[in-house]
């Protein structure tokens, strides 16, 4: 594992941005080499193997939540490297951020509680087939905490119906405990393509038996397992 | 050219924001129905005459200022003094 290559992940930090630290810090101990690149760049590094967009309240959350971030410089960029194929994880703030920019389908709205909702949530892996849930098994349930006030996804009869003939819904909160009223328990959703991939919950937070739980290192580590294929395929 | 922009939920989308202000309101005594909170923008934007300014009004409510998966918007242009 130590001596397995280690593939440059880039984790965008915009203004207002607060889990850019601890996702950096998670994917460099699952084995990557993740920097922070500010917003305002105009490219991403050469050699980025994949694009993390951290939670956080980018732009003050104004307008709608990740309403403005997605008109950052460097974005232009990313929707250019996801639409090439290139890997791109959205957490809370950057799942919204990745709706906004349509690189994800549905929308990120206030909770139907209208409270903040910080806690643990269980979560139902619905696809272990994806670069972000290779490490799960199926049928699996991760512990990971959520914390926001607009992590209720929403999609229309007609595009829900799509989404979920289309195995779009890569993740849900387990039955009976959707934390915001989110449509058809929707925690996280996976692009056609399966390259871009965005989620409420933080698996930045639970990647350490001291935080309580260690289930986010499965998501985070598939992405470093894909990245790594990714970016070294042909060594 | 002065105008607002009305951005309202859409109709039939759950909007916990005018549950809650339908439930404070109660909470004072008035009887209201259908309460829902919206948002109002206001800009001046150059225009050539208020069929122009709508039209641009328009583009940016589809690139930015509303979400048409869940919000619908007005624009009312002020007539020129």
């Amino acid at each position: 594992m130590s001596d397995a290559p280690k593939p440059a992940i880039s984790v965008v930090v915009f203004p207002g941005s607060n889990d850019d630290r601890d996702t950096e810090l998670s994917l460099n101990h699952l084995g990557a080499d993740a920097s922070r690149l500010w917003h305002g760049e105009e490219r991403l590094p050469a050699n980025t193997a994949a694009v993390v967009l951290p939670g956080g309240f980018s732009y003050g959350d104004y307008l709608r939540c990740g309403a403005i971030a997605r008109f950052s410089p460097v974005m232009r960029d990313v929707v250019r490297f996801a639409n090439e194929g290139g890997l791109v994880l959205g957490i809370c703030n950057g799942f919204q951020i990745l709706t906004e920019a349509g690189l994800l389908p549905g929308v990120l709205r206030q909770n139907s509680t209208l409270e903040f909702q910080c806690q643990d949530v269980s979560l139902v892996v619905e696809r272990t087939d994806t670069a972000f849930t290779s490490r799960c098994e199926p049928g699996d349930r991760l512990s990971i905490p959520v914390k926001n006030g607009e992590g209720c996804w929403f999609a229309d009869p007609e595009l829900l119906a799509e989404a979920e003939a289309e195995g779009l819904i890569a993740l849900r909160y387990a039955p009976g405990t959707n934390p915001n009223g989110a449509i058809a328990d929707v925690a996280g959703v996976i692009s056609a393509g399966g390259n871009v991939f965005g989620l409420m919950p933080h698996p930045e937070h639970a990647v350490d038996p001291v935080l309580g739980s260690t289930d986010g290192a499965k998501i985070l580590g598939s992405l470093v397992d894909a990245a790594r294929s990714a970016a070294f395929a042909t060594a | 050219m002065k105008a607002t922009i009305l951005i309202r939920p859409k109709a039939g989308i759950l909007d916990p924001q005018g549950q809650a202000v339908e439930t404070g309101l109660g909470h004072l005594g008035f009887t209201v129905r259908n309460a829902h909170v919206g948002r109002l923008v206001e800009l001046e934007v150059e225009a050539t005459d208020s069929a122009d300014a709508h039209a641009q009004i328009e583009r940016m409510c589809e690139q930015l200022l509303a979400n048409p998966l869940i919000e619908s918007y007005e624009i009312v242009v002020e007539a020129a003094a």
